[in-house]
Formats: C-alpha cells, sequence, structure tokens
C-alpha cells in the first residue's frame, strides 16, 4: 500500500501529463479544439432543459420552476455520468493498455488513476456547463455544494473500486466486458434518476436503497435541485460499499498481477 | 571482479504458466479455494546467475527457449513463479522501441511520456531534452506530430528517449532494428560507450559475430533451462551442434591444451580420422607465412551407407568469426552413394591470404548444403595454426590483400 503511494508521487508528472494528453488527443486536428470540451456537455444539458422542459414539463414536490424536472434530471446525470463513466473505463482499463503492461515496467495504479482524472475533468465541465443552463434557467445553488466534493469522493471510490475488481475478471473472463455495459444499462433505470423514488411504492423504494448509486444521487439532486444537505444516513451505506470494493480490488489485483501479464 | 557485488544476481527463477480449464477456476483459487491448476507449463526452471558490474552478457538459445521471458522478468514486466531477482541500480530495456507513442503527440511531447513511463520526472526530462533531440538528429520533425513521421524517424527517437540515460543495466535485443545504417553505427556506439563506462549490457541475439565480439561471457538457454555458461566462443559453437541436434546424436567439449574448448558434436556416421595443414614442400605446420600457399589435408572415414557426404570448413579468427568457408555442396563435388567402411582423402589448397594472428579451423561432414537436416560430425577449433608476416610489408588487417600504390608528383 505505501510503495503504491509512492510510486504514484514519483510518477505524478506521468499522470498528470496522460490526462493532459488523453484531452488534447481527443480534440486534436479539430477546429475549435479544446472548445469542444465545453461545447459536448452544454449540448448535452441544453437539450435536456429545453426538450425536456416542454414536453414533460412535469412537476415536482417542493420546487416551483417550470424547468423543475429538467433541474432534477440534470442533477441526476451529472451524478450517474461520472460514476457510469470511471466504472466503464476501469473495466477495460488492463484490456485497452495491454500492449503497455506487457512491455514496459512500471506502476499499474497509474493505468486507473489516469482514467479517473480524465473523467473527473469531463465531469467538472458538465458541472460548469450546468451551472451556466441553472443560472439562465433562474435556479441558482446554495451553499450546500460545499458537499459535492465528499459525494464527488463517494462517487469515484465506488466507480473505481467496482470498476477494477470486474476489470482485473474481465482480463481472465472477457464476457465480463460485454455482459457488464448491458447491466449498467439496467443499472441505470433502476436509480432515480429520470423519476423520483417518491413515484415508487413504499416496499420498492427501501428496495432501492440497496442500489449503493441511489443513495449518491439523491445526495446529488438534495443538494443542487432542493439545495438542502445531503442525508448522510442513506450516504453511509455506499460509502461502506465503496470502502470494501476498494479493498476488493486492491485483494483480486495481489493475487492476479502474476497471471495478468501472460494473459493479456 | 569477485569481490565486487554483483550489479545483477538471479536466483532460481522459475516461470510457469497455468492453466484451470476453466477461468472461473483460477479466480475462485485467489480466494483460497482448493483448486489444482490443471495443466504447470514451466517456460523457465532454475535460472540463477549474477552478473559483475560492467560485463557484458550474450543470452542465446533457440526461439522458445525462454529469453523473452527471462528477459521480461528481469524488467519486472512479467513476475516470477518462483526465485528472485536482486538488481542494484537501474535497468533500462531497448526492447520495444516506441512503445506507447501517440500518433497525435509532437515528438517532444512523446519524449516526455516515454521518459515518464520510465520513471524519470519533469526536471530530469528538461535537463536531457536537447540531447534527445540532438541524438535523434530529425530536425523540425521534433515538433510535429509522430503520424507525420516516417518509421526510422520514429526508431530514432525512440532509441534516443530509450538511452538519455545511462543505467546500471542495459537490456539490448540484437536484432532489433533502429534505422538506416548510419544510425544502426550511433546507436551501438552509444550502447559501447555505456560500457566503457561501466553499464553491464545483457545482448540477446542469434548472431555469434554479434555475441562473439562484445559479449565476455555467453548463457545458453534450451526449454527453459541454462544448459551452458562460458566464454562466447564455447558457448556459440555448443549452440550450433545445437541447432543441429537430431536423435542418435551426441554432443562432445574436449578442453585443448592450450585452454580452448572443442566442441564435436554430430550422429558420427562419417568422422575425421585426422587433419592437418602442409605447407608448399609438404611438410605440416603450424606457423605460415602471410600470403604463403598451403594445403588442408583431412581423412574422412564413413561409418553406415549414406545417400551423400559434403565436407565443409571454415577458417575462424580468434574471436570466432569465420574469415572464409565452403563446402563441397557448392563446389558440386559431392560424394553419392558412399559405403560404410570407405575413407577419402580431401586436400584444400589455398593460400594463407591472411592477416597476422591465430585462425583455427571448423569443419563439417554433412549430407547437403547446411548441417541442419544431418549431421554426421561438426567440429569447431580442428586445428589451430598461427599466421606470421615473414616477408611482406607491414599491415594490418585479418585479410592480405596485396596492394600496389602508384605514387605520381603532379607539380
Amino acid at each position: 500500500m505505501k510503495g503504491m503511494l509512492l510510486a504514484t508521487w514519483h510518477y505524478r508528472h506521468f499522470i498528470l501529463s496522460s490526462i493532459k494528453n488523453e484531452i488534447a488527443t481527443r480534440f486534436a486536428r479539430s477546429r475549435l479544439g479544446g472548445a469542444w470540451m465545453i461545447l459536448h456537455p452544454l449540448a448535452q444539458v441544453a437539450i435536456y432543459a429545453l426538450i425536456l422542459s416542454a414536453v414533460l414539463a412535469a412537476k415536482l414536490p417542493g420546487i416551483d420552476n417550470r424547468y423543475a424536472y429538467a433541474i432534477y434530471l440534470m442533477a441526476g446525470m451529472l451524478s450517474w455520468s461520472l460514476f457510469a463513466e470511471v466504472f466503464a473505463r476501469c473495466l477495460t482499463v488492463f484490456i485497452d493498455n495491454a500492449n503497455l503492461i506487457k512491455k514496459m515496467a512500471f506502476p499499474r495504479i497509474a493505468l486507473p488513476l489516469i482514467v479517473t482524472g480524465s473523467a473527473l475533468i469531463n465531469n467538472l465541465l458538465l458541472f460548469t456547463a450546468i451551472l451556466v443552463v441553472f443560472s439562465l434557467l433562474g435556479h441558482f445553488p446554495t451553499l450546500t455544494i460545499l458537499w459535492l466534493p465528499l459525494l464527488l469522493l463517494v462517487t469515484l471510490s465506488l466507480a473505481i473500486g467496482m470498476g477494477l475488481s470486474l476489470g482485473i475478471i474481465n482480463v481472465f473472463i472477457r464476457d465480463i466486458g460485454q455482459v457488464t455495459p448491458i447491466l449498467l444499462q439496467f443499472w441505470f433505470w433502476l436509480t432515480p434518476i429520470v423519476y423520483t423514488s417518491g413515484m415508487l411504492p413504499q416496499n420498492h423504494r427501501e428496495l432501492s436503497l440497496l442500489n449503493p448509486v441511489t443513495g449518491i444521487v439523491m445526495g446529488y439532486q438534495s443538494i443542487l435541485v432542493y439545495g438542502q444537505s445531503p442525508s448522510l444516513t442513506i450516504l453511509l451505506y455506499p460509502t461502506l460499499l465503496a470502502i470494501g470494493s476498494l479493498i476488493l480490488a486492491l485483494f483480486l489485483y495481489r493475487r492476479a498481477s502474476e497471471d495478468m501479464a501472460d494473459m493479456l | 571482479m569477485s569481490t565486487m557485488q554483483p550489479v545483477l544476481e538471479v536466483h532460481g527463477i522459475g516461470k510457469a504458466y497455468r492453466y484451470y480449464g476453466g477461468e472461473w477456476r483460477r479466480v475462485l483459487s485467489w480466494f483460497g479455494l482448493p483448486v489444482k491448476p490443471r495443466e504447470e507449463r514451466w517456460t523457465l526452471q532454475n535460472i540463477s546467475f549474477a552478473i559483475q558490474p560492467g560485463e557484458a552478457i550474450g543470452i542465446v538459445g533457440r526461439n522458445g527457449a525462454g529469453k523473452s521471458t527471462l528477459l521480461k522478468i528481469i524488467t519486472g514486466t512479467l513476475k516470477p513463479s518462483r526465485g528472485r531477482i536482486n538488481p542494484h541500480g537501474r535497468i533500462a530495456a531497448i526492447l520495444e522501441l516506441g512503445m506507447g507513442f501517440h500518433p497525435e503527440l509532437t515528438g517532444r511531447q512523446n519524449v516526455y511520456q516515454a521518459a515518464g513511463l520510465m520513471g524519470h520526472s519533469r526536471e530530469q526530462i528538461d535537463d536531457v531534452i536537447n540531447d534527445i533531440e540532438a541524438f535523434a538528429e530529425i530536425g523540425k520533425y521534433f515538433d510535429q506530430p509522430v503520424r507525420t513521421y516516417s518509421s526510422g524517424m520514429q526508431m530514432r527517437v525512440a532509441f534516443a528517449v530509450a538511452s538519455a540515460y545511462r543505467p546500471e543495466i542495459l537490456i539490448v535485443d540484437e536484432a532489433l532494428s533502429v534505422g538506416d545504417a548510419y544510425f544502426q553505427h550511433k546507436s551501438f556506439d552509444r550502447i559501447r560507450e555505456f560500457q566503457r563506462q561501466g553499464s553491464t549490457l545483457l545482448i540477446v541475439s542469434h548472431d555469434r559475430s554479434a555475441i562473439q565480439a562484445i559479449c565476455d561471457r555467453a548463457i545458453l538457454l534450451e526449454k527453459g533451462q541454462i544448459i551452458k555458461v562460458g566464454e562466447p566462443e564455447e558457448v556459440m559453437d555448443f549452440y550450433n551442434a545445437l541447432v543441429a541436434d537430431k536423435e542418435n546424436s551426441k554432443i562432445d567439449q574436449i578442453k585443448r591444451e592450450d585452454g580452448k574448448v572443442q566442441t564435436i558434436s554430430g550422429t558420427g556416421e562419417a568422422s575425421i580420422e585426422e587433419i592437418a595443414l602442409y605447407n608448399a614442400k609438404g611438410e605440416p605446420v603450424e606457423f605460415i607465412g602471410v600470403g604463403e600457399p598451403i594445403e588442408l589435408r583431412a581423412k574422412v572415414r564413413v561409418f553406415a551407407d549414406l545417400e551423400t557426404l559434403v565436407f565443409g570448413y571454415g577458417i575462424k579468427d580468434r574471436l570466432g568469426q569465420i574469415m572464409y568457408g565452403t563446402n563441397t555442396w557448392h563446389t558440386k563435388q559431392v560424394i553419392e552413394h558412399p559405403h560404410a567402411g570407405d575413407t577419402y582423402a580431401f586436400t584444400i589448397s589455398f593460400p594463407a591470404n591472411l592477416g597476422v594472428g591465430d585462425y583455427s579451423v571448423q569443419t563439417a561432414l554433412v549430407d547437403r548444403d547446411t548441417h541442419l537436416t544431418a549431421n554426421y560430425e561438426w567440429m569447431d577449433l580442428a586445428l589451430i595454426f598461427n599466421v606470421v608476416n615473414i616477408n611482406k610489408s607491414q599491415f594490418v588487417g585479418c585479410l592480405w590483400s596485396d596492394p600496389v600504390i602508384q605514387i605520381e608528383k603532379l607539380t
């Protein structure tokens, strides 16, 4: 563990410049270059805000803005997109970098950190775009957004822990990489992002809390939509699961590392 | 030498590939469940050696002997199933040049990436970036995307990064091609320079002249095990015999009086009974004057009915490089259907147009142009002779090339 942290520190420049290069190469040879980084999330958010509010101008209890549903949706999407991107990239991080792993000796911990860093930057840009659209819609977040870094940390830990655990097994059993994106789709609809958990029948509501992402998404929603602090009791379960999954990932890596380069 | 601390110690390395007959069984085994692998294939077993600082070691062996696996374990990309490696100092490998180069990034950006991957900090890279640019010699391309590079230019940048810092241990794949002849020379000069400054070299090669020219010792791997360690010439002779190793064939290495090791291999269906060099007067000689006409005479006995018999010979210098060699296949003098008990005398006359020094003769009794289809007998160091300069003008080199020099005063 200590060795891993030391290696990370030693490779910090490499990790940071890899994140930078990953983003830079994505927009290489495009006219607008880095501007696309803002335009993509802005367009995504604008679509939700304009179309969904016009078509599904559903009112949410406890908020009187005619764009209430769009605001609710964006808060959930912000949380889910970070979870889904980090999770999906950790799932394939070893396979995607198979050549590098087979041929170069470097601390493997750098790889998930690079994909996480790049996903985090995407998410921060999405967050910026959302704040811009929110203010255009006349909805201003309160100081409770100071809770967001904590939620972010739980989201990342859970996504990295679960993604890497499956990602390690994926090296040996490639079906994992095929089936997980399908499950991720189900997972999205099992999480109260496009609906509110209040819409669920009482017994389903408790069941949906078994989904660790539910608590996180609800936290985002209470901060960004209602301006309230997140419920720490609901967050406790995702946090414990996140820690558990990180430990599992570390354990699996220790066990699998000897065979991993052979199988890639 | 022996009192110095080895720069690399390899203790009992073994590498097994385990097959579980189902990957879920492998995953279960990580959790301590008693799942036994269905099959274990050992690609390396019991590999131990130590390398002293500044030594150059050649690793030879046939394809699949385990050379690459061993190197990957030493560089740390593969983990051994058994044993351990103690390196004292930084290991750099020039094996996979251009790994991880991104086509959209410039040469300079890729250098930072690649050197970062090798574990260097930004400040360390800043210190050498100008040297790297100068060494690669690709001009303004250095600041253009790598996708615009030719493969040779990519190789140049890759080699320049890989060799930007002098490592304690440098691993080189000799078959590696680094662009054109000019850059090839330049890169090998740099490798030799590292060696002069005390770096240890570990070279993988099939090329005996490279191994013999550079290495102090050679290690021969066969089926995942070290089967020979020693002087490069001795090991390469053994390797050569091994390549032709067939059933009913044996390899002998005999220590000669002068300390050199003679390697004899083959099936023994034909054998050289006598071999010697004679001068123009028909006297057996060991010392020969430059340019003197000489005869190599060999008496060969056949022990089995054979389809064909070809006699080949080669003259090697003291480093084992072949000066000249041919056989009776190429001269269209193949003996057809020799019978058991036949004997033949081969007499080869030629002028000793060689430079001053020690030479050895290797002989081969085979069925056609190579010794890979049938090797009746292969003998390295069949005899040794000396070339001395008796009556020629002073010259250097390994070849006597009688010159006529004309000088005219023009003004």
